[in-house]
């Protein structure tokens, strides 16, 4: 509905010179118009190829942090253990819920008025106390426990099942969800296929209701595991530190007792032996015997991928399939490695978690992610034959509408976080599946904004958002394109080629952006043309002394390794080191490098790090530390 | 100079390589050929519907496939982009063009965006309009509308 100022005083025999000129005119905006439309399709592309490249560059870094981990998660003493014996009755023995607590009350076995509670609660951004969310969990292990690896569904009764992919914490697209779907029931079952948590923020409130669904309906709300339902990647992507906030004191145990129930999840479901869903792909040896026969709860954390790409080495230099088995356990005896056929298990649990689909035929490391594998349309054909499916529902991969179909129909991803990386960057979607197996999708957005921003405005907010995110990254890199650049400026100019400039970017930052059509928003130009490449550096605030420039960058670039690492040794969460504790995990972490450390000296590193001398090291000391070692790394190297 | 050329063209490829690539979704060097497009415009060119057809024609596979390739399309664009074809519209153009759509005219503007010239489809209009149209005075503001749209594109 629209009212264009028109003059009808003219008379009924306006010259045809008239309307042609109209016409011509209409042409003209026509052609303008649809430019400024592609134009912010390709903004808003790029935008999202941003966030996507710097994700999985991200999701690759970590790998170094597993490494060290799967090292310590091994040793004697430094492992954690959560009681089996735990029960309902203990919790409530030990933790006091005081009287002026308002929220809501569980009393097991849950009902469904419960489960109305818990909604209503987390709609007023309440918070489940620290006993029920206990009690919940010690109940969610025991009902687990008593599922095989793969679920397997029926669509008898007429009853449509849905299929929900990532929800990141994201609280309120699973409300939507519940909005427009309905409520878990008898009548109204769902998959849930993974990645519930991280980097929203309400990773805690979406696990919580998806278990109290499980426990009141265990026939009808089905949980597949995710590549995040992973202490390791908690620790990094945000759901450690949101229960820490949360439940400080109990967060502890709260994380323990998460890490036994997220190795506790089922691995995949089949609907009517034809359907499959699972959480990232399939590779070529992915084999749903060995998988629903294995022990699920061994496998807790991801590990690194070098020792299994050794392991599958050594497999093809023997020629044929090595299984050690060692008294049916996975645990190693004493030596660093765990025998053979614990590694052919964690392969085929990583595939089935990390792989992507891909066009091309043949089966591919997945080089992006660092774990699992692309697998083309040759690699589905083939295990559909095998075990006689007829669709694979997937998630694990962000999609601009929600879903894609690919593998000419086979293969569907499902992804139900709206808004993944900025307000606006995409829709969420989840799957109603019918008895005859036909999908339909059902699509959906929420918005913080009461008017509905325009395509012009979204893109904006996204655009920005994304640029910002490489802005940090390039302001890490500093020293690092500083001298990429140098080595093209021979003389010293100051401008290089533009040519040059895009080519420098891409080899240090390792991201295949369009960095031509960045170019704008990136680095100021020369009136020749040229490229004035320290003004890629103007403008970027970070909120650090500017002391040592290179060392600030250095931290920039691995805070958030350093993060993880602290959190690691910080077994209660506290924000706190003992010095003892320290000194145990260096001497683990020096022996894992093949250094020699004598105690005398590690004694002196400890006392020396704890600047305060309160006996404890916190987050900025373990800082500190690093810049002490790079500063006699740099007069070392002067 | 010949190399100077030869790096202005090498330049140019890798231009539009980097657009191809941002509508690449699978990395295959193949794009849906809906998106040539805004590929084409992406690169600064104003072509006409009519001249996306044409391009399209040369661009296609003999027996369309619903992709087009890179290698394809690549030499095309580069001749494409070296010729200077499919120029932008000058802003005072544009805003002459504004000005005669939306004054003294007996046709509704809706009609003449929908109906003649390369017509508007229902959502390109809805879609310009929201942009457009100032909800308070119920008008098009072509001059804002148009800074507005308009980015730096140097």
């Amino acid at each position: 509905m629209c009212v264009f100022i028109v003059d009808y005083t003219t008379s009924m025999c306006t010259p045809l010179l008239s309307v042609l000129t109209a016409i011509r005119a209409a042409i003209l905006i026509q052609n303008w118009y649809r430019f400024t439309k592609a134009r912010l399709e390709t903004r808003r592309r790029y935008s999202l190829s941003i966030f996507q490249s710097i994700e999985y560059a991200d999701e690759q870094d970590q790998l170094q942090v597993c490494n060290f981990h799967f090292f310590l998660y091994k040793h004697p003493g430094v492992s954690q253990v959560v009681d089996e014996g735990l029960s309902l009755t203990e919790f409530e023995n030990k933790i006091d819920v005081p009287d002026s607590y308002y929220g809501p009350r569980l009393s097991f076995p849950l009902t469904v008025e419960d489960a109305n509670a818990l909604l209503h609660a987390f709609r007023n951004e309440q918070l489940l106390h620290a006993r029920y969310v206990l009690q919940l969990l010690c109940e969610t292990r025991r009902v687990l426990k008593e599922m095989p690896n793969i679920t397997h569904l029926s669509t008898s009764y007429s009853k449509e099942i849905t299929v929900c992919g990532d929800l990141h914490g994201n609280l309120d697209d699973l409300l939507l969800i519940f909005y427009k779907n309905g409520l878990p029931s008898e009548q109204n079952p769902y998959v849930f296929n993974g990645d519930f948590v991280d980097r929203g923020k309400n990773s805690m409130e979406i696990l919580i209701i998806l278990f109290a669904f499980l426990l009141i309906y265990p026939n009808d709300l089905h949980l597949n595991r995710g590549n995040h339902e992973d202490y390791i990647m908690n620790l990094r992507y945000g759901f450690t530190k949101e229960v820490s906030k949360k439940y400080k004191d109990h967060g502890k145990l709260i994380l323990c007792l998460l890490r036994d129930v997220f190795s506790w999840l089922p691995l995949a479901t089949i609907i009517d032996s034809k359907v499959l869903i699972l959480h990232g792909g399939i590779s070529d040896t992915t084999d749903l015997d060995f998988l629903n026969a294995l022990e699920r709860n061994e496998l807790k954390e991801r590990i690194p991928t070098t020792r299994l790409s050794k392991h599958i080495a050594n497999q093809n230099v023997a020629g044929k399939t090595q299984h050690i088995s060692s008294s049916g356990s996975t645990e190693p005896s004493g030596s660093n490695l765990p025998p053979d056929h614990a590694l052919e298990e964690w392969k085929q649990i990583l595939d089935i978690l990390w792989s992507d689909p891909r066009s091309q035929n043949g089966c591919t490391p997945n080089k992006s992610r660092g774990g699992g594998c692309y697998f083309g349309p040759d690699v589905t054909a083939k295990l559909f034959e095998r075990y006689n499916l007829k669709m694979l529902i997937r998630s694990h991969e962000f999609k601009p509408e929600g879903y894609e179909i690919s593998h000419d129909g086979k293969v569907i991803t499902i992804f139900s976080a709206s808004n993944y990386y900025e307000e606006g960057s995409n829709r969420g979607a989840y799957i109603k599946l019918n008895p005859e197996l036909i999908p339909r999708f059902v699509q959906y957005q929420v918005s913080k904004y009461t008017r509905r921003q325009n395509l012009q405005e979204r893109v904006g907010t996204i655009e920005s958002s994304a640029l910002k995110s490489l802005r940090e990254k390039i302001y890490a890199h500093r020293s690092e394109l500083t001298s990429a650049f140098a080595q093209y400026d021979l003389n010293s100019t100051g401008r290089i080629s533009v040519s040059d400039w895009a080519a420098a970017m891409e080899s240090v930052l390792q991201l295949e952006l369009p960095w031509r059509m960045l170019r704008a928003q990136l680095v100021q130009m020369t009136p020749n043309g040229e490229a004035d490449y320290m003004s890629c550096f103007y403008d970027l605030k970070i909120g650090q002394p500017t002391k040592e420039p290179a060392l600030v960058e250095t931290l920039c670039r691995y805070r958030r390794d350093l993060e993880i690492i602290f959190n690691i040794i910080d077994k209660d969460h506290s924000g706190l080191i003992s010095l003892e504790e320290f000194g145990q995990t260096w001497k683990l972490f020096a022996s894992h490098l093949g250094i020699d450390m004598y105690d005398e000296s590690l004694d002196k590193l400890v006392l020396s790090i704890d600047y305060n001398k309160d006996g404890h090291i916190d987050f900025n000391e373990f800082l500190e530390a690093f810049h002490v070692v790079h500063r006699l790394e740099k007069k070392a190297n002067s | 100079m010949a190399s100077r050329k030869d790096g202005a063209v090498a330049e140019i490829e890798k231009k539009i390589i980097e657009a191809f690539e941002v509508f690449d979704h699978e990395c295959n060097k193949t794009v849906d050929v809906r998106e040539i497009g805004s590929i084409v415009r992406s690169l600064g060119c104003f072509p006409t519907e009519a001249e996306l057809h044409e391009l399209l024609a040369k661009v296609e596979e003999e027996e369309p496939t619903g992709y087009i390739n890179l290698e394809k399309f690549l030499p095309v664009m580069t001749k494409v982009l070296l010729d200077r074809s499919y120029q932008p519209i000058p802003e005072d153009v544009l805003l002459h063009a504004f000005e005669v759509s939306l004054k003294r005219i007996f046709i509704k503007t809706k009609c003449l965006f929908c109906l003649s010239g390369e017509p508007f489809t229902e959502e390109e209009m809805e879609d310009m309009l929201s942009t457009a149209l100032d909800p308070e005075t119920n008008t098009v503001r072509y001059r804002d509308y148009i800074s507005m749209m308009i980015v730096d594109e140097t």
